[in-house]
């Protein structure tokens, strides 16, 4: 080989490491951060799929974000310390949220919340953030979907 | 009645504006002098009608003219006048407006300050900034006009501004930012006029880079005031969320930064010259993606405004547009453009290639973690959000290569240099800047934490290389162009951000504690005393304040009011954090909510060097602006 295909090679081959690098790490570092968005129901029944099927539960131990509306007088809080419980839903089944921690401004019973978290039990999840948008009549996109079938529209294109 | 005036004068802006768009290209296709000169006369036109307009509304803020929409939404008597004239921009119709007057305004300063440029070269600048201004103007009157009436039954008073919007932060950052987006959009227009001229000669790049700067510059303010905007209004404490709508801004400036870099090669070497025009069409694109996303309510965040599907078709058509034509133009033209610069695999351009790679690199990786949930939630997968630690590894794979190689660059040759030069100091950088940071986090902190270690290395290796340069430089001091002092300021401002980043994020503490007016609690060798509770009136909104003392070693360091606020307006409660600042360190108190049994949460952080993040990008802005004193533009321009 001349010294200048030599040179060319040199140059592509580096190439192909280099991405093939940087799209190996992308996507390990993506698996362990993607986490999936369920509402109460689906934490309990699993999801619905688009063929119609019931798809799996969440396992325990996984880490997800749930939406739903905090159940009236499911707030629990701990005399000695900032712990607190409470109840999430959608159209039926509850779902425990256990946090420590201040809870945002909006939070509030009856009021639709975001909490990202690990599944500890079943319809247990123990949060790590719980998440209410500065603005009364917030709800979670999905949420309102799920609970009121008012589909977020999207622009048509 | 002055508002109708402000739509009257905002119709003929796009009048005018459809005119630039057509007369210069006409007049440059029939040779036609008095149909080109035309162009700098129409594009004051331009600015001085949208500054009316946008003044228009401002004085329907200050006056309360609650028969305008925009007002009744986003105001309120109630509201102190300084919020007023902020609250002009805080809604989606008002934000355009003023993205219109920076619009405007950067095409003002184009053709008052282009006049040593060849005149076709001017004029063809001019044209492509009237056909975006065209889309834009477009845009405002049909999609979200700011001028909307209440009309007949306006309402006596207004729904308050987000009592999120009302700070100091609210006032600087949008300007500045929008001065940064809206910038690149004048790096397009000269990318664009080179390639319809096919005249891609170096002092195309030499004209663009003041104005790529300037727009870089105000982009970095922004992004900065941006930041420290959200960790002193949030309450959270956080600095960056890697938001939707963080990230739109965030990668128009990974690109811009690259683009700023090569524009350099392409300038002294004549080299890079179609990869830097593709960046000045990447760069313009991102911003108005990220426009789209913001205001288009595709993606849901803290910052979107109200969702209206109809502006989301308009702005993905703009974007189409913008996207597709200059791409189309740049297939066809850029194949004819030839690099004629050599350079061997050790020389500054290939320092620079790598610059320019990794700042891509970069700009993927935020735009992947940004359109991945869109994507996922489109094709039926369900909804996922991708979480923080995602784009915070992948930027530190990242940045270790880039600011090693930041360091080294600088000293390295155009064209070719030996590598046997560096040895020598490359070592005794590294080694003095693995012991330097490894004694500082042990001597303050007890303990090194790995990324707070790596951060300060890379910092210290950038500080380290940079006074070494100048060292070498040094003689030449009188001689050395003002854009080498440029950049050096963002070399080693980036280094303060980086070292910033570091320590904040290993090293900030933070305790949820439940207290009682009298309770105290220690945190990272301060001790917080809750003393009593206050009780505040603002003009707008009422509440309590929690009056915290801090102690250190039995000495009062700062006694701090931590606010909860209500405004009854807008029924909405606010968290307003105190924070006692500081060059090392920050203490930051935030207010949570009572309790049932009459204790309230508290949040308390000690967050260490939180303040270089924001002391850095503001010295980063700075090299930008000093560019722009380099006697080489002016000289130039008056020479051609």
């Amino acid at each position: 080989m001349n010294p200048r295909r030599k040179k060319r090679l040199f140059i592509i081959l580096s190439s192909i490491g280099f991405i093939g690098a940087a799209v190996g790490f992308m996507l390990y570092a993506l698996q362990q951060n993607i986490d999936l968005f369920y509402t109460p129901s689906e934490v309990l029944q699993g999801k619905q799929l688009s063929n119609g099927k019931v798809g799996e539960k969440p396992q325990i131990g996984q880490r997800l974000r749930i939406g739903g509306m905090v159940v009236d007088g499911s707030v629990v809080r701990s005399d000695k310390s900032l712990d607190v419980e409470f109840q999430v839903t959608d159209t039926g089944p509850k779902v425990t949220i256990k946090y420590t921690g201040i809870l945002p401004d909006l939070f509030r019973e009856g009021q639709g919340i975001v909490a990202q978290g690990v599944l500890i039990a079943a319809d247990v999840v123990e949060a790590s953030e719980v998440l209410a948008k500065h603005d009364e009549e917030y709800m979670p996109p999905e949420l309102a979907e799920k609970l009121k079938g008012i589909k977020h529209v999207k622009p048509e294109y | 009645m002055i508002p109708e005036l402000g739509n009257f004068a905002l119709y003929i802006a796009f009048t005018l504006s459809l005119l630039l768009s057509i007369f210069p290209a006409i007049g440059l296709r029939q040779n036609n002098i008095r149909l080109t000169s035309l162009a700098p006369n129409l594009s004051v036109g331009i600015f001085l009608f949208t500054l009316f307009a946008f003044g228009c509304l401002v004085y329907a803020f200050l006056t309360d003219d609650f028969t305008v929409l925009n007002v009744a939404q986003n105001s309120n008597s109630d509201l102190p006048y300084y919020y007023k004239i902020a609250a002009s921009f805080g809604s989606h119709e008002g934000s355009f407006l003023l993205w219109l007057v920076m619009q405007s305004g950067w095409m003002f300063a184009v053709a008052l300050l282009s006049k040593a440029l060849p005149s076709d070269m001017r004029t063809r600048i001019l044209m492509v900034l009237g056909w975006i201004c065209v889309g834009f103007y477009a845009y405002i009157i049909i999609a979200s006009n700011p001028f909307e009436t209440t009309l007949p039954f306006y309402p006596v008073d207004g729904k308050d501004l987000n009592p999120l919007l009302q700070d100091i932060g609210m006032i600087i950052h949008p300007p500045l930012l929008y001065m940064g987006y809206v910038g690149l959009s004048v790096s397009f227009a000269f990318a664009i006029a080179a390639l319809l001229s096919g005249n891609l000669d170096s002092t195309w790049a030499k004209w663009s880079r003041p104005w790529t700067a300037a727009a870089w510059a105000f982009l970095t303010l922004g992004i900065t005031i941006g930041s420290w905007w959200a960790y002193s209004e949030l309450g959270w404490g956080g600095w960056w969320f890697w938001d939707p709508v963080e990230n739109a801004s965030f990668m128009p400036w990974l690109i811009a930064t690259a683009l700023l870099h090569s524009l350099a090669v392409s300038e002294k070497r004549n080299a890079f010259k179609s990869w830097t025009v593709f960046l000045a069409i990447a760069a313009f694109s991102l911003s108005l993606l990220g426009t789209f996303l913001v205001r288009s309510g595709v993606i849901v965040s803290v910052h979107a405004f109200a969702s209206d599907p109809s502006r989301g078709v308009f702005i993905l058509i703009l974007l189409a547009l913008v996207i597709g034509g200059s791409l189309l133009l740049y297939s066809v033209r850029a194949g004819a453009i030839k690099s004629v610069g050599k350079f061997s695999t050790l020389s500054r351009e290939s320092m620079l290639w790598g610059n320019n790679v990794l700042l891509v690199a970069a700009t993927l990786v935020v735009l992947l973690g940004t359109l991945l949930p869109l994507v996922h939630k489109e094709i039926g997968l369900g909804t996922i959000s991708i979480g923080e630690p995602f784009f915070n590894q992948m930027f530190v794979y990242l940045i270790v290569p880039f600011a090693l190689l930041l360091g080294v660059a600088p000293l390295i040759r155009w064209k070719q240099d030996k590598i046997k030069s560096l040895y020598v100091p490359a070592l005794i950088c590294l080694l003095l800047s693995i012991g330097l940071s490894f004694s500082w986090l042990f001597l303050e902190f007890g303990e090194v934490k790995f990324f707070a270690f790596l951060g300060v290395v890379l910092g210290l290796w950038i500080t380290l290389f940079t006074i070494h340069e100048m060292r070498i430089t040094w003689r030449k001091l009188a001689k050395l162009p003002i854009s080498h002092v440029a950049m050096v300021c963002g070399h080693i401002g980036l280094a303060f951000v980086i070292a910033g980043i570091g320590l904040t994020s290993q090293y900030s503490v933070e305790r949820d504690v439940k207290m009682f007016t009298g309770d105290t609690a220690d945190l990272a060798g301060y001790n917080f005393k809750f003393d009593s509770l206050k009780k505040v009136d603002g003009p707008n909104y009422e509440g309590w304040a929690a009056v915290i003392s801090i102690n250190k070693q039995q000495r009062n360091v700062e006694t701090v009011y931590a606010e909860k606020r209500f405004y009854p307006v807008q029924r909405t409660t606010m968290t307003e954090a105190a924070i006692d600042d500081g060059f090392f360190r920050d203490i930051y108190v935030s207010l949570g909510e009572q309790l049932p049994d009459r204790s309230w949460g508290l949040r308390l952080y000690v967050k260490p060097y939180v303040r270089w993040l924001w002391i850095g990008g503001i010295v980063i802005a700075l090299g930008g602006f000093i560019t722009l004193f380099d006697k080489r533009y002016r000289r130039n321009k008056r020479m051609s």
